[in-house]
């Protein structure tokens, strides 16, 4: 295998700050000898001569002046069985800024670049170690802010959304192939299917596509966290709802209703999924300059929020206001949470909302609070409509791509609804293609014609 | 053999085309038609453009291509209008964009007929000779030597050797050098150009058995008929005045397979002795049978070789296993028992210079002023070759005349599809057209390949005054019957009941135009006859071919309208021109294949760079970018 990449990359692999180990890593032609600089091992073997996957107990030392930076073990993997299909040295140094630091300046010294971030996953996606959708997924790995985010983006990496997509190209192709050889040899004798039977396949791939893109949501949710608003009328305890789901003082908390006058937005993690919580100023109407600043915006962030939680005072009955409120999260995602269950109620939310999941608590009692944790992350989860290879799709790209071949899908079935011959369709079908070719890599007319040829016997 | 010491030919020519097929000889003809002086030589007189394999010109995509070649001025679609003695549209229960016109020949009369419009046109000279050697000097052509050590000097040379060049013939265990089977091979051509760098590939294709018409039982084949109303290829013809006969059809069967398996061992192919690569939408019946063993029975067209003569061509018969063999599988079959063989069917391996050594004008990058064009580029097909000969003619003309060159685009016509996969992708088996090679097929019709490309060959003057009254006197009625579409009405009275209901169609409660009234798939404009009262002009060609583009510009328009906006996308990617000179080890993010492949290629635009195979449109993204950066540097400085 060549690759391309005539320089050798070097970086600290490990996050900055102080920690137990930090790994400094090299890959590149010349990282075996880039690393015998700076490593003295503690036997008398030689770096160049080490096995692949073999670990190397020395020191660093500064060729300069001799100088021991650092006591390390080295791990070597050969090309090209390695991440980025190029030599690979890691350098295990202790966990100090200092020491690692250094190690790194050396290499640099030793002919050695500094790797642009991203670059080693770069190296391996140019390799041909990973494709595109991969490489993506590396990024997200890296930045994954919860662990249901990782597990998706972990089951990108391993190539589930890969394999997927390829899924997909390879039924769009093989309606293709019915199709072309259809239209090239006329005068054949080919086994071929009627256009109903292409048609049957295109909805099941058109299905396929917007369960897919459906995932999306929820794969944006994973990354970036649920955007989950806590509203309702003055005084009903949001600030303190949003206080007790922190389990912290962060919200001021009065008596007095309004006191809320700006957005206060706290990340929690419950179950794994992140929910960035914004308590928000209390709905009503209002002469206070200030508080109608609040208001606005507490409009502002209903609007953008995934998930409302719709707070109801259950001690005094639902009020006009409380019905406004309603009708503003109309389309959103919604849990009621009915508070001051202490106190005696005059609400029955979950008769009056029927169709919305609602929840008791009362903060002051402490109670109901873990039943709301799990509405929360059951009305996400619900969101997620993955299927049994539970593949979300995280990426706005691959959604876009994605809903681009959805439509051009849906015309190649209303073509063939229609009742056009096959040259029509196919012109859609091959859109499609090449959306989602966009994804993984495209799909050629030779592919298409190569199908035909091992499938058909065609030649006169 | 020094140069200095050749005896040179007196006269000095524009351009030399080396082998007079259906490539050579539309490159010599548009030479010449474009007013300079050209020479044409084949091996033999009497075999200029022979049909060496089926006795048919056209077919899917291919008959596309003749009627762009006639659009463009050359000769293929006349001569076959006057040679063709079948004609049939293929493809008539599907839309207009994958119809497709294809007329058996009578290969003789083919062949005579070409030999007189070259004999016959001004400024062209016909010789007989065996071309060894190109003379080149400074990476530049400028003349050819022959077997006799004559050399003739050109300014630009065109070679389109076909299956000439250092042919090898297979038959069973026999093989023996030939272009065809009883003719000489080119072989001293051969090493010419790998002498002169280029890279040289093998391919192999095959031919099919010619029998005796006397020896077949026509009782048990099935008769094909041609079309009933004749369409002609060229504009230029007003009447097919050959006289039309019937194909036939037979299958073969267990017992012709069970042949066939036996003697496996006995084909030179399947015995590792042909090493050129075939093309697999052409198998040979061996292949045929050994790939496909479910398939019990294989359709064979029996078509005439001419109207005298009785030799018959086995369209699908194509094998390289011994005569005997050949002789015995076919008489398996019911219709052959009595049959004789009087050609066997054989296979050829020849040379080809892998066509990435090539420019979009086919010129070669490294030697200028020397085209190729036909199979020496990898393709198969009358029709390919006649097309790049086209090309290659005007475009050698062209640079003689320091005129710009002439480049058809994948937007234009098949033959710049073709042309652009060739020096893209380069090929590995003999190349055919495919209509699904054409990204953009319902735009390039067969019948509109005239509005596509006559203007271009007015402009290029390729096309006589005549022809071009005729074609603004089309175009200016497919304007007018537009209009009169959309502004005649059908009104919801009595008549316009009438109409829905004898047309099965729903009727409207306002007036609606016979434009929106055709878009409906159960309408024609044949219905409207009542209402347009035009039976009579319909009978006069012009008219009726408007008609037809008017019809198919309502009817798909939708369709239509999408794919011009996919050109409108695509032609962005055309217009980023790549500098030849750029270095794309310094381009960041490519892959190593990448790297490779367009440094091989050298793509001239964005979008050529993204059809090479392999590349994947991260590639090009940093292509992009990376001109985009010196650009932008650029215009800084």
């Amino acid at each position: 295998m060549k690759t391309f990449n005539e320089d050798t990359i070097a970086a600290i692999s490990t996050p900055a700050g102080e920690s137990g180990i930090s790994i400094v890593r090299l890959s590149g032609k010349d990282a075996l000898n880039i690393a015998k600089k700076i490593f003295k091992p503690l036997k008398d073997k030689k770096l160049e001569e080490a096995a692949s996957f073999s670990t190397h107990f020395g020191f660093i030392v500064d060729p300069k002046n001799k100088e021991i930076i650092d006591e390390v073990i080295v791990g070597v993997m050969r090309a090209p069985s390695t991440y980025t299909r190029e030599d690979i040295v890691e350098l295990n140094c202790h966990g100090g800024p200092v020491p690692v630091r250094r190690t790194l300046e050396l290499l640099l010294e030793g002919g050695a670049r500094l790797a642009e971030p991203g670059e080693f996953t770069k190296r391996a996606f140019l390799n041909g170690r990973i494709d595109l959708a991969q490489a993506e997924a590396v990024i997200d790995v890296i930045k994954a802010r919860t662990e249901e985010g990782l597990k998706a983006a972990v089951s990108q990496l391993k190539g589930n959304l890969s394999n997927k997509i390829k899924e997909l190209a390879g039924a769009l192709t093989g309606a293709c192939v019915m199709i072309e050889a259809n239209i090239e040899f006329p005068e054949e004798e080919i086994e071929t299917t009627d256009l109903n039977g292409v048609k049957k396949n295109l909805i099941n791939i058109l299905k396929e596509i917007n369960r897919l893109v459906a995932t999306a949501e929820s794969g944006k949710l994973l990354r970036e966290g649920v955007k989950a608003a806590i509203v309702g009328r003055p005084n009903v305890g949001k600030s303190s709802l949003l206080n007790e789901l922190l389990e912290e003082e962060r919200a001021i908390v009065t008596h007095i209703p309004g006191t809320t006058r700006d957005i206060i937005e706290e990340t929690i993690n419950i179950e794994g999924i992140a929910f960035v919580l914004t308590d928000t100023a209390g709905i009503r109407a209002s002469n206070d300059f200030v508080e109608k600043k609040g208001i606005e915006r507490s409009l502002k962030s209903l609007e953008e929020a995934d998930l409302l939680l719709v707070m109801f005072d259950g001690s005094t009955g639902l009020s006009k206001e409380d019905y406004e409120i309603m009708n503003l999260a109309a389309g959103k995602k919604v849990i009621i949470v009915v508070n001051k269950t202490d106190l005696k109620q005059k609400i029955d939310a979950a008769k009056t909302f029927k169709d919305k999941k609602a929840v008791n608590i009362s903060i002051k009692n402490k109670t109901g609070l873990s039943q709301l944790k799990k509405a929360m992350v059951q009305a996400v989860r619900e969101k997620s409509p993955a299927g049994r290879e539970n593949i979300i799709i995280t990426n706005t790209r691959h959604k876009h791509l994605l809903q681009k071949a959805g439509v051009a899908v849906e015309r190649a079935i209303d073509s063939i609804k229609k009742g056009m011959s096959e040259e029509f369709p196919a012109v859609d079908i091959r859109e499609a293609l090449d959306h989602i070719g966009e994804i993984t890599g495209r799909v050629s007319t030779d592919d298409i014609l190569n199908k035909i040829f091992s499938n058909f016997c065609i030649g006169k | 053999m020094k140069n200095e010491h050749l005896l040179k030919y007196e006269k000095i020519y524009d351009v030399i085309v080396v082998g007079a097929g259906h490539a050579g000889a539309e490159a010599a003809l548009a030479v010449a038609r474009l007013g300079l002086k050209a020479l044409l030589f084949t091996i033999n007189l009497d075999n200029i453009a022979q049909m060496s394999c089926n006795p048919a010109i056209g077919g899917l995509a291919k008959g596309h291509l003749v009627k762009e070649i006639d659009a463009l001025g050359g000769e293929m679609g006349r001569v076959t209008d006057k040679s063709g003695i079948q004609f049939r549209m293929l493809n008539t229960k599907k839309g207009p964009a994958v119809h497709s016109l294809r007329a058996q020949c009578d290969k003789k009369i083919y062949q005579n007929e070409m030999k007189r419009v070259l004999e016959e046109q001004e400024g062209l000279d016909v010789k007989q000779g065996i071309i060894e050697k190109i003379l080149v000097k400074n990476n530049t052509a400028y003349g050819v030597v022959t077997h006799m050590g004559m050399a003739y000097i050109a300014k630009a040379v065109i070679i389109t050797p076909g299956t000439f060049l250092n042919g090898l013939i297979h038959i069973g265990e026999a093989s023996f050098p030939g272009g065809r089977n009883g003719e000489l091979s080119a072989e001293k051509l051969s090493f010419c150009l790998k002498e002169l760098g280029f890279e040289i590939g093998r391919l192999k294709t095959g031919t099919n058995p010619r029998v005796n018409r006397n020896t077949i039982d026509f009782s048990k084949t099935k008769p094909v008929a041609g079309d009933d109303v004749l369409i002609p290829f060229s504009a230029d013809t007003d009447e097919l005045k050959m006289p039309q006969i019937a194909c036939f059809m037979v299958y073969t069967n267990e017992d012709t397979n069970e042949i066939i398996r036996k003697n496996i061992h006995r084909s030179p192919l399947y015995a590792g002795k042909i090493k050129g690569v075939g093309p697999r939408y052409c198998p040979s019946i061996e292949d045929k049978v050994i790939r496909f063993p479910e398939k019990t029975r294989h359709q064979i067209f029996i078509e005439p070789e001419g109207l005298n003569t009785l030799e018959m061509y086995l369209n699908g018969l194509s094998s390289s296993l011994p005569e005997d063999v050949q002789l015995q599988f076919l008489r398996s079959i019911p219709a052959m028992k009595n049959v004789e063989i009087m050609r066997p069917a054989y296979a050829i391996e020849y040379d080809y210079c892998p066509p990435y050594q090539l420019k979009h004008t086919l010129e070669t990058k490294k030697i200028a002023n020397l085209y190729f064009a036909g199979q020496i580029n990898g393709t198969s097909g009358y029709e390919e070759a006649a097309a790049q000969g086209l090309i290659a003619g005007i475009n050698a003309a062209l640079k003689v005349k320091n005129a710009p060159e002439f480049i058809l685009t994948r937007f234009d016509a098949y033959i710049g599809v073709l042309i652009d996969d060739l020096v893209t992708k380069g090929t590995a088996e003999p190349y055919r057209m495919f209509t699904s090679r054409a990204e953009y097929r319902l735009l390039l019709r067969q019948d509109n390949a005239d509005l596509r490309l006559t203007e271009k060959a007015k402009d290029l003057g390729l096309i006589t005054g005549e022809r071009f009254k005729k074609y603004s006197e089309k175009k200016l009625l497919i304007a007018e019957k537009l209009k009169e579409l959309k502004k005649t009405f059908i009104f919801p009275d009595e008549a316009g009941a009438k109409f829905f209901k004898e047309n099965k169609s729903s009727k409207k409660l306002e007036k609606i135009s016979l434009a929106e009234v055709l878009k409906r798939p159960e309408i024609k404009y044949g219905d409207f006859e009542k209402i347009l009262q035009d039976k009579d002009k319909m009978t006069n060609r012009v008219y009726r071919e408007a008609v037809e583009q008017a019809e198919i510009q309502i009817k798909y328009e939708g369709y239509i309208s999408r794919q011009v906006k996919q050109i409108e996308k695509a032609v962005k990617n055309e217009d980023v021109k790549i500098p030849p000179e750029i270095n794309y080890k310094k381009v960041h993010g490519l892959s190593a294949e990448a790297v490779e492949k367009f440094s091989k290629i050298k793509p001239e635009s964005l979008g050529q760079a993204q059809r090479i195979s392999g590349i994947a449109p991260t590639d090009v993204s940093a292509v992009m970018i990376y001109l985009k950066k010196i650009y932008y540097l650029k215009e800084e400085k």
